[in-house]
């Protein structure tokens, strides 16, 4: 059981602190223009993040209790070619989850 | 001139923030259980959501309290997953730096993955959208997104422990981050950077408190920035 004052710290000041990220730049700073370099790095931040947060859990899934796992990998497979290929996050989401399930059940 | 009304870049925000329904219900749902079987009750957990408004940081901290990590140890982890928020807050300045204090407020608080990464590519697109244009396409964006994540954040909570584990909802984050991924890809400065995080990250697990994340994702925008003058100007 998680004790409710150390779970309510945790709701309240991630609350504040996640609003504090979001708003550090675009509410303190405002339209004063930022270097050059600094926006050449940013343009890159989705890019650099987002991969970064999913490999972990492609290589080593949670639900497999961290073994590589030939439906979850073939499904990021599939989903990161679909949407490299066609541009469309759904289709790739469609066909990822298709290959997911389609591997579940032929293997599970 | 801007060539389109408010109204129909209105309708152009709901439009491209709907196709993220499919994967926002999976995806609050799933926080609503796994807060709940960590022993949330449902008030605590559309708390969680409704400040946080973050999935990976919502799932990092409840995942750290349920394993009894010190209070310090889950605040911190989830904000570091949740640093890539102020990326996004910097690279949104030059296109919404104009807005009112209270219009910026407003925005920052739903600046989520999928407003960020429709807004950006849309405001490059439409360079001539003036600051009224573009608050209206960022909040219509979030509006089909916003709300359904608070409220199957409850109907998760509701649900709680009866979703058999049959339906890998656990593969539901990493399916919906490579589905963004995928189109993102669009020049070799952009999968330099994406090729560079994935290796940090990977190198980097073994280390506590997503710190490898955090390495991996300044490695990755340093690459991108660096292919990017290589090969001169924007790619």
């Amino acid at each position: 059981m998680i004790d409710p004052v150390a779970l309510w710290t945790v709701i309240i000041l991630l609350g504040l602190g996640s609003f504090a990220l979001r708003f550090v730049f675009i509410g303190l700073i405002g339209d004063k223009p930022l270097p050059d370099w600094i926006l050449r790095h940013l343009r890159y931040t989705a890019v650099a993040v987002l991969p970064g947060l999913v490999a972990p859990l492609v290589v080593w899934p949670e639900a497999t209790g961290g073994q590589l796992d030939a439906p979850r990998m073939a499904a990021a497979v599939v989903t990161l070619a679909t949407g490299l290929w066609t541009r469309n996050v759904v289709l790739a989401i469609c066909l990822g989850a298709g290959t997911l399930y389609g591997g579940l059940y032929l293997l599970g | 001139m801007a060539t389109e009304t408010t109204k129909s870049i209105f309708w152009q925000g709901v439009r491209d923030g709907a196709p993220f329904i499919l994967v926002i219900i999976p995806f609050s749902t799933l926080f609503g259980v796994v807060a709940t079987e960590a022993g949330l009750n449902v008030f605590e957990t559309l708390t969680f959501s409704v400040l946080v408004i973050a999935g990976a940081a919502q799932f990092t901290a409840v995942e750290l309290l349920r394993n009894d990590a010190p209070t310090v140890i889950a605040l911190v982890s989830a904000l570091a997953v949740n640093l890539r928020m102020a990326m996004y807050s910097a690279s949104l300045v030059p296109y919404l730096g104009q807005a009112s204090v209270g219009q910026r407020a407003l925005a920052a608080y739903f600046t989520v993955d999928q407003t960020y990464a429709c807004a950006v590519l849309k405001f490059e697109q439409n360079p001539d959208w003036t600051i009224g244009q573009r608050l209206t396409y960022f909040f219509s964006v979030a509006l089909p997104i916003c709300p359904l994540w608070y409220i199957f954040t409850v109907v998760g909570a509701m649900i709680g422990g009866s979703i058999p584990e049959g339906l890998a909802l656990d593969f539901a984050i990493p399916v919906t981050f490579l589905a963004l991924i995928g189109p993102m890809l669009r020049t070799r400065a952009h999968v330099a950077a994406a090729l560079v995080s994935v290796t940090v990250a990977l190198l980097l697990a073994f280390l506590p408190y997503n710190l490898g994340l955090l390495v991996a994702g300044l490695a990755g925008m340093m690459a991108g920035a660096e292919v990017e003058r290589r090969m001169g100007g924007v790619a």
